[in-house]
């Protein structure tokens, strides 16, 4: 159950197979078994079943709030979370508590969402690795897959069993290993210079970083006010856009979020790639260029299919 | 202070005044250079410079003085400039303190509309240019007060720049003639106030009360177009009326609504500008135009003793009427500015470039605030002395008391007395029973009909003027009563009668004949014991004026 995609358990919480209720307790269980990966600085197991409780109550009266009612998310440490610490993996805010909600967390909390504990990251998002908060580092689950055993095994050279574990990049770390490790069906980082989509990449689940102003930084402890942004992390394409057409939208309190596109968010149902025509964004040195094109793309049908982007925005990289 | 105009200050410069302890040093003896009458709180006069006085000095040429200003008015608004929390004058500590006030992790300023109104309204009424992009800055200092370790303010680019405040200054012999003033507004800009520091010497700590962290204050930067501190006192005062009368800011220096820091040097006219001190700390009207002779004079001894000046900030200190240098000197602070990433350009607009179908709650349009502002004190003079013909120096007297202008218009409504006599009962006698009692316009025991009323006695000559200032005093003591009750009981009516009047002057002079001589030689001041002495007989109920005529008409004959 915990492996499925987030639709796929809404759907499943709608038609009562599984309740709220038991749902987040098994993600809390997965929660303390997984402790080992240092995923989580605090988890809010008193919240998440109160909140689990209460979309138990909406679902069986059938007035379920939507797609997120009774998913068990994660949030990254640096939202302001109303009653539970807010560390940034850092000393100078241990034992900090908010006495608000971020607008993110809010909008997440409004549908419904149950909320599993706040994830380590780096201090206060400066890093790529999560490996410097305070809480020590996060561990990348494929650390511990079968494959990746099996490779070190072989390279052995009588090294601790503990110190052998792979990073997840950074900052966002925390919340890519608990989506990656099935504790969470979604979890909400933050994206300066790629700290969400860097530990997506690691933790190989999908990481979303939303254009500057489409999502509200209210309550996001900044890094760069003129570049953070608030990410998603999910495990398919769909429940990423999901979540965001939950936390897109202006926001009063916070001046930099631009006023309502009108359309509402959709994500088309595209199953066959083949038609699809990708760009990839040309950058002023040729080198990184050809050597993108040379890498890894290679796709039945698409070779001829790729399109060199030009834009103004790559002389800013 | 009393009025905003300047007394005897010459025309261009003004020359250095004596100060209270300094006047020993230029021999001027015991005559200081200003006069100070307290009654009125009226600020000092600036006299003709005692050239022999100065000549002597090592045969020095004169001295001029530079002043410039900046001031921070609080805007007075429902909220603060960027968070939603209120404004209250001397509320709980720390009980009016949003979560950005506080500078908590993660929260967001939102410009307050209000504000910007403010400040455009102001700029308007100030001919200022109006900036139609402005942006924000942050500039960063370390004070328990600013919990965010930055301000908010504007620093490239202002709401407001290249405007102008007129002030009128009165010269010439009896100071009759006015003369407008001007001094240039560089810029006026939308800022954030910091929280208070309140130090507890008693247990060694300071407290901190975040209340008025985050008002919105307006910075008008002056030019150094000024040369005294009368100028300065004058412009601040005519600055204070205005922003009271846009409704801008309540700009009262007691509650701290108004806070002005001087900029001054002194140089001989025709070399360049000296080096200038920052004078802090002047929180009174009083006390502003004294704060900033005294640095002027002791520049000026400073640089006559061979001195240098320091270019330093120094606070007034009001027990020992001087300025002393402030005790934190760190050297130039470097305040790190940057704009402040979480505010988009301030974007206001006029008519012509208002997009179409743009949401009216959304934007400002300067066309709409110019048609929407109020009349400003100086056309308000103007209308007086039109309708009125009241001298121009009343009608400063008039604006410059809150309420008063109103209780004047109120009596003129209910008497048909001339508006001279009306300004001169209520810009002396009722004016002088208020200061004496210390008491403003609106807590006056005496009513605008009350003193109407009794102006309409006056005026029907049922009263003379001597009775009318008795019955006045009485109103004052005893509520309720009615002027017309007043002079019944105590029988103050004028004498009608015209020909028992005669008998009395004629019985008068029969009785008195020494000084019915005296009169008839010619000596002026005979007649007025005459005069007196019918008064002694009529108690004081017969108009002087008949009876001089009665008299000079029975001696005459």
């Amino acid at each position: 159950m915990l492996g499925r995609t987030l639709q796929e358990v809404s759907a499943a919480l709608k038609q009562g197979q599984i309740t709220p209720v038991e749902l987040c307790q098994k993600c809390l269980s997965l929660i303390k078994k997984t402790k080992f990966l240092n995923a989580y600085i605090t988890i809010s197991e008193e919240v998440a079943l109160k909140q689990a409780e209460e979309s138990e109550k909406r679902y069986k009266k059938g007035h379920s709030l939507g797609a997120l009612d009774g998913i068990p998310v994660a949030v990254k440490d640096n939202f302001s979370t109303s009653g539970i610490e807010t560390t940034c993996a850092s000393n100078m805010l241990k034992g900090y508590v908010p006495p608000y909600n971020a607008t993110v967390v809010q909008r997440l909390l409004d549908q419904g969402a149950v909320l599993m504990g706040k994830t380590n990251l780096d201090e206060f998002a400066m890093g790529s690795g999560s490996t410097d908060g305070v809480f020590g580092p996060v561990k990348n689950p494929w650390s511990y897959s079968k494959q990746y055993r099996e490779k070190r095994k072989q390279k052995s050279h009588g090294e601790n069993e503990d110190s052998n574990w792979l990073i997840t990049g950074g900052s966002s770390g925390g919340s890519a290993a608990a989506v990656s490790a099935f504790t969470c069906f979604a979890a909400l980082g933050s994206d300066t210079g790629g700290s969400t989509r860097n530990p997506a990449a690691h933790c190989g689940i999908v990481g979303f970083k939303p254009s500057y102003g489409l999502v509200s930084r209210h309550g996001l402890i900044p890094l760069v006010n003129s570049m953070d942004v608030p990410g998603i992390l999910t495990r398919c394409v769909d429940d990423a856009a999901t979540v965001l057409g939950v936390l897109a939208g202006h926001d009063p309190k916070d001046s930099t979020t631009i006023q309502d596109p009108g359309k509402p968010f959709m994500l088309s149902s595209l199953t066959d790639v083949s038609k699809l025509c990708i760009g990839i964004p040309k950058v002023s040195l040729p080198f990184h260029f050809t050597e993108i094109l040379s890498g890894q793309i290679q796709s039945p049908g698409l070779g001829n299919r790729l399109v060199g982007v030009e834009s103004c925005l790559c002389h800013f990289c | 202070m009393a009025a905003p105009m300047l007394r005897g200050c010459c025309l261009g410069r003004c020359w250095a005044l004596a100060c209270i302890d300094s006047s020993s040093r230029h021999g001027r003896g015991a005559a200081t250079g200003f006069t100070s009458s307290g009654k009125r709180g009226q600020s000092f006069v600036a006299q003709q410079p005692l050239l022999t006085a100065q000549k002597s000095r090592k045969g020095e040429h004169k001295w001029a003085a530079v002043v410039g200003l900046e001031i921070h008015a609080q805007i007075a608004s429902n909220s603060k400039l960027f968070s939603g929390s209120q404004v209250h004058f001397a509320a709980p500590p720390n009980s009016l303190v949003s979560f950005f006030d506080a500078s908590l992790p993660g929260t967001l300023p939102v410009l307050n509309r209000r504000c910007v109104e403010a400040a455009v309204m102001t700029g308007l009424a100030l001919n200022c240019h109006i900036n139609k992009k402005s942006l924000f800055d942050r500039k960063h200092y370390f004070y328990a007060d600013l919990p965010a370790g930055y301000q908010i303010t504007q620093q490239r680019l202002p709401i407001a720049v290249n405007g102008s405040l007129a002030y009128s200054v009165c010269v010439g012999k009896k100071w009759r003639q006015v003369i407008t003033k001007t001094v240039r507004i560089k810029q006026i800009q939308l800022e954030q106030d910091s929280g208070k520091s309140l130090h507890d010497e008693l247990r060694s700590q300071t407290l901190i009360d975040l209340n008025r962290a985050g008002v919105g204050l307006l910075e008008l930067v002056l030019e150094p177009d000024m040369s005294c501190g009368e100028e300065a006192a004058t412009a601040v005062r005519e600055l204070q009326l205005i922003l009271q009368a846009l409704g801008t800011s309540q700009a009262n220096m007691a509650e701290g609504q108004l806070r002005v820091d001087a900029n001054i040097s002194v140089h001989h006219p025709g070399e360049p500008l000296g080096v200038r001190t920052e004078v802090k700390n002047l929180n009174s009207a009083r006390f502003l135009a004294r704060a900033i002779d005294y640095e002027i004079q002791r520049q000026i001894n400073e640089l006559e003793n061979g001195c240098e000046i320091l270019n330093e900030t120094r606070s007034f200190d009001y027990k020992l009427g001087c300025t002393v240098p402030m005790r934190d000197k760190e050297g130039k602070q470097d305040y790190r500015f940057m704009p402040e990433p979480n505010l988009p350009p301030l974007l206001l607009y006029d008519t012509a470039s208002l997009p179409a179908g743009a949401d009216p709650q959304q934007v400002i349009n300067i066309d709409r605030i110019r048609e929407q502002l109020p009349e400003l004190p100086s056309e308000t003079r103007e209308k007086l002395i039109q309708q009125y013909g009241i001298l121009p120096e009343h009608s400063f007297a008039l604006l410059n008391e809150v309420g008063l202008l109103e209780f004047f218009q109120n009596v003129i409504k209910e008497t048909r007395a001339e508006p001279k006599k009306v300004t001169s009962w209520v810009l002396n006698i009722f004016l002088g029973f208020l200061k004496q009692r210390n008491l403003a316009v609106n807590e006056s025991p005496v009513t605008p009909s009350v003193l109407a009323e009794l102006l309409n006695l006056l005026d029907r000559k049922v009263i003379s003027s001597a009775a009318a200032k008795q019955v006045f005093e009485e109103l004052w003591r005893s509520k309720g009563k009615t002027p017309s009750q007043i002079v019944s009981e105590r029988k103050l009516e004028l004498m009608q009668d015209e020909e028992a009047l005669e008998r009395v002057c004629h019985a008068v002079m029969e009785g008195h004949p020494q000084v019915v001589m005296d009169t008839k030689r010619g000596n002026p001041r005979a007649i007025n014991k005459l005069i007196g002495l019918v008064r002694k007989v009529t108690h004081n109920r017969a108009d002087p004026t008949v009876i001089k005529e009665i008299l000079e008409k029975q001696l005459s004959s």
